[in-house]
């Protein structure tokens, strides 16, 4: 199968979705003539012009008011918000407007926008550029939360997210815009909801989302040469969950290490090992694991930048303790 | 006047319903069946009815935490909205919204919102989806005068502007954000005076005259809709009551209420009426009587429906994905 760049994946899942629909509009700062701060929207202005690829004012609150308005009266809006640190500034559009609208006025509208933005460390850009805000996200009811961490996945996984009629937040990894991967050029879609088994094994289950995938895929490459076998899963989409798959995993393994790059408290990971405990805590035969993010300000100093973060070695630590 | 005597009689039918509706809320308050917060309209009724009448059934409202009158205005129907008021199932959004979400989406109002100024980018997004579907729609976007001082606000007028959209951005202002009068937190005294930096027109208009209200909302709805963009309309007004049933009032004189109720618009458009030999007294104290059991009848309906099933708890959270994403076309 052809290789193509996750970027270029991204383009060719909006670039299929405008051509099938003409509701499909994108907005957002720099989409347009620039073709998006990381390369994501390339292309389409040319394509298909400046009436349904808008560079905007850098005004994030209205990009996003925006696209809510223009879904509920029939349009299909993608916004972009050029960096997940910048929703803060349209926090209020997003949680309370697009998550709530539908379920506020009876289930009488629906709200069906995609807010692509991106995420993570990793290019020494420092604390208002580098952060990884899923668990708010992920925290409010009336929100998806998709995360791909392949370029297959970004295109079937954007796709999947145009055709939904719900709010969908789409947090892309900086570090991965330039990843090559085997993309089908047929028109495929990944549902939401539906995670990924990324590598099979027997004696632990890692779950890892995002770039973090590939850290974890790295860990369980070095854990086989200490003949232990780790079983890496990534959910794909962090609302709705795959919990049976995980759950599944775990009855195999016993046990259960989660990797997020999003701070330590209150993240992603502490929610899926709560889940896990409720609904499986019979399965498990050692303490959850998670490793995070420290709790601090994404520094700009690669060395603390790195240590910031989990890396690989971090990950074949924890799977160590629990598999002790 | 070049309206129909019909015209003219459902404007001031409209604003009565408006103003009895809510001071039946402010008894329903009191008496505790009607829970939670409720911001009340009376007082403004000439701008709803006002701007409402100056568009079409198929135009769009997108009101504020202050949203009933705009509600009914929009063609909202009395059980409906006190039924949601109280938080019963057979509200308009199922109890879910109450007063401060009350939204009729199917009907055009996009709702009500909690939080001031949320609605503008909403507008502006509406406005947006009409000209790119060319439907010939307008957008109104009812806001206070407080909310032009937030931030939101600023980048919805410019970016309307910019992408010349038809909406049209209707400012009640009736001199208090809460307690705060607006000439000690804006640095201009006319709302309106706002739209410059965004090189929009302006029109300033009396909130409290409803003729007016919808001249100079017609004159700015005609520009949206050839293609013209945006305009800030500003309809000088007040609240005869409260910011909402807690607040005593402390911030203003009795004699400014005063003289605002002798503005009051409904009785300065019944004496018109009257002047101008349209309709005598005896038939305007004949459609307060029907606006009266109108909302009588409103207010029971509401008492006598049931509240929603707790079981309904987490529905329409989410809207089902379409079919295509849960079989079909999935490669796992």
């Amino acid at each position: 199968m052809r290789e193509i760049l996750y970027k270029d994946a991204l383009v060719e899942a909006m670039q299929e979705e405008m051509k099938r629909d003409d509701r499909v509009l994108v907005m957002g700062e720099d989409v347009a003539i620039y073709g998006g701060a990381y390369g994501a929207t390339k292309g389409l202005y040319e394509q298909f012009g400046e009436e349904r690829v808008r560079d905007t004012a850098i005004s994030e609150s209205a990009i996003v008011g925006a696209a809510i308005g223009a879904a509920i009266t029939g349009m299909r809006p993608i916004a972009e918000i050029m960096y997940i640190d910048f929703i803060t500034q349209a926090m209020d559009q997003l949680v309370n407007q697009a998550a709530k609208m539908r379920y506020m006025f009876g289930g009488k509208t629906t709200v069906p926008m995609v807010l692509r933005t991106e995420g993570g460390a990793g290019r020494c850009i420092a604390a208002h550029h580098s952060q990884s805000l899923e668990a708010w996200i992920m925290h409010v009811p009336g929100l998806y939360l998709v995360m791909p961490s392949t370029p297959y996945d970004a295109k079937g996984l954007l796709k999947a997210s145009i055709r939904d009629d719900n709010p969908v937040v789409f947090i892309e990894h900086k570090m991965l815009y330039a990843m090559k991967g085997e993309v089908p050029e047929t028109d495929y879609i990944i549902p939401l909801g539906v995670a990924d088994i990324k590598k099979k094994g027997s004696d632990v289950t890692i779950v890892a989302y995002s770039r973090q995938l590939h850290v974890a895929m790295e860990a369980a490459a070095e854990l086989e040469k200490d003949n232990i076998s780790a079983e890496v899963i990534d959910p794909r989409t962090l609302k709705p969950l795959d919990l049976d798959a995980i759950l599944t995993s775990v009855k195999k393994t016993s046990k259960l290490v989660i990797v997020s790059e999003g701070y330590k408290t209150c993240n992603v990971a502490s929610e899926i090992a709560m889940l896990v405990m409720e609904h499986g805590f019979d399965l498990l035969d050692a303490p959850v694991k998670r490793v995070c993010a420290v709790d601090v300000p994404v520094p700009m100093s690669p060395v603390l930048e790195d240590a910031a973060i989990p890396n690989k070695q971090n990950v074949i630590n924890a799977v160590k303790e629990v598999c002790q | 006047m070049k309206e129909s005597k019909e015209e003219l009689i459902g404007y001031l039918r409209k604003m009565m319903d408006i103003r009895l509706f809510e001071e039946k809320v402010m008894e329903l308050l009191a008496r505790n069946i009607i829970k939670g917060a409720s911001h009340l309209y009376a007082g403004e009724e000439a701008v709803a009815v006002g701007a409402c009448s100056a568009i079409e059934e198929d135009d769009y409202i997108t009101s504020t935490h202050r949203g009933h009158g705009h509600c009914l205005a929009k063609g909202g129907k009395l059980p409906e909205m006190m039924a949601e008021l109280c938080g019963k199932a057979t509200g308009y959004c199922k109890g879910r919204g109450g007063s401060m979400h009350i939204a009729d989406v199917t009907k055009g109002n996009l709702g009500a919102t909690g939080i001031v100024a949320s609605n503008l980018p909403v507008a502006v997004g509406a406005a947006l989806s009409a000209k790119m579907r060319k439907t010939n729609q307008v957008v109104l976007c009812f806001f206070g005068d407080g909310a032009s001082n937030n931030g939101i606000f600023h980048e919805s007028l410019n970016m309307a502007a910019v992408w010349k959209l038809p909406v049209v951005f209707v400012c009640e202002n009736n001199l208090y954000g809460m307690s705060v009068a607006a000439n000690r937190c804006s640095a201009v005294q006319d709302m309106a005076d706002k739209a410059k930096a965004y090189d929009m027109p302006n029109m300033i208009c009396d909130g409290m005259d409803i003729l007016d209200v919808k001249e100079t909302i017609k004159k700015a709805v005609e520009r949206a809709r050839k293609g013209d963009g945006p305009t800030l309309v500003e309809c000088k007004t007040y609240r005869y009551f409260g910011h909402s049933r807690s607040d005593p009032r402390a911030y203003r004189t009795k004699e400014e209420e005063k003289e605002w109720r002798n503005k009051c618009p409904i009785k300065q458009f019944s004496k018109k009426l009257t002047d101008n030999k349209i309709l005598t007294e005896e038939e305007i104290a004949q459609i307060e009587k029907q606006a009266e059991e109108a909302v009588e009848s409103a207010e029971k309906f509401a008492i006598e429906s049931p509240y929603p099933d707790v079981r309904e708890l987490m529905d329409d959270i989410y809207a089902p994905s379409p079919a295509d994403l849960l079989n079909g076309g999935a490669i796992r």
